[in-house]
């Protein structure tokens, strides 16, 4: 049986400026739920980029759109949906930043940088809602010592 | 806190003492207008220190690559100075530590331009 989730839910303006705002409640969350000075800075980083994806990519930087994030606290992972109100991409098709050529593109980091930083990454697309990327991070010892 | 850039020069060399965020927006902004304008001025030879600075983003490597190709293009060299532990581990993550000549003493990196 799992426990329930402790919950942050907040509804942002699909603006640039909101990014600090997000990071600050990253903060917040990422010490309550124990994880050290390391992980939080990971995680800080993870929604970041994936804000930047929801703000640009998705809502195409038009303010009167929003991005939606909800934190969830578990016993053994801290979970984050991040929903913007767009199409949608193709994860499979992002091509990897380190290979070859695309080394030195200046762009199409971000999601490596989340997979890297996360211990899960899925997206999803909703029919009339959005996209929705869930990011995972679990709550060990190692986690917690660093 | 946003971005901030002072530059001095010492012998050849522009030293770019950058301190604070180097993200989307206007840190990438200042970021490539300030390369762009040393550039413009024949300064070929770029030392950024990036001791201060306390976050950077997908972005900001971005512009740092950029900045790299567009001095290298012009047949100049840029360097790197003084990388925060933050900054280390993502070069080294994205794989660009290679890429990039990287010191942790500012007169080692002054004089490796003037053997070059």
């Amino acid at each position: 049986m799992t426990s329930e989730p402790s919950v942050v839910e907040v509804t942002l303006e699909s603006d640039l400026k909101n990014l600090e705002v997000a990071e600050e409640i990253v903060h917040r969350v990422a010490g309550t739920a124990g994880f050290g000075e390391e992980s939080e800075h990971q995680i800080e980083m993870a929604v970041h980029e994936s804000m930047i994806n929801a703000i640009w990519h998705g809502n195409k930087n038009d303010a009167s759109k929003r991005v939606w994030l909800r934190f969830e606290v578990y016993k053994d992972r801290l979970e984050i949906h991040i929903r913007d109100q767009g199409i949608g991409f193709n994860v499979d098709a992002v091509p990897d930043p380190c290979a070859g050529d695309n080394l030195l593109k200046v762009s199409g980091r971000g999601i490596f940088l989340i997979r890297t930083f996360m211990d899960e990454f899925r997206v999803n697309h909703v029919p009339g809602l959005g996209t929705e990327v869930t990011l995972v991070k679990r709550i060990d010892p190692t986690h917690q010592a660093k | 806190m946003s971005m901030k850039a002072t530059i001095r020069q010492v012998d050849s060399v522009v030293v770019v003492d950058i301190s604070g965020r180097i993200t989307l927006g206007e840190g990438c902004t200042q970021l490539r207008e300030l390369i762009r304008d040393q550039l413009s001025k024949g300064n070929k030879k770029l030392l950024l220190n990036l001791a201060d600075v306390s976050y950077i983003d997908s972005s900001g490597i971005g512009e740092l690559v950029s900045a790299f190709t567009a001095v290298s293009n012009q047949g100049g060299q840029l360097k790197l100075l003084n990388l925060t532990k933050k900054v280390h581990d993502l070069l080294q993550i994205t794989k660009l530590y290679t890429v990039f000549d990287i010191h942790d003493d500012e007169a080692k990196a002054i004089g490796s331009f003037q053997k070059a």
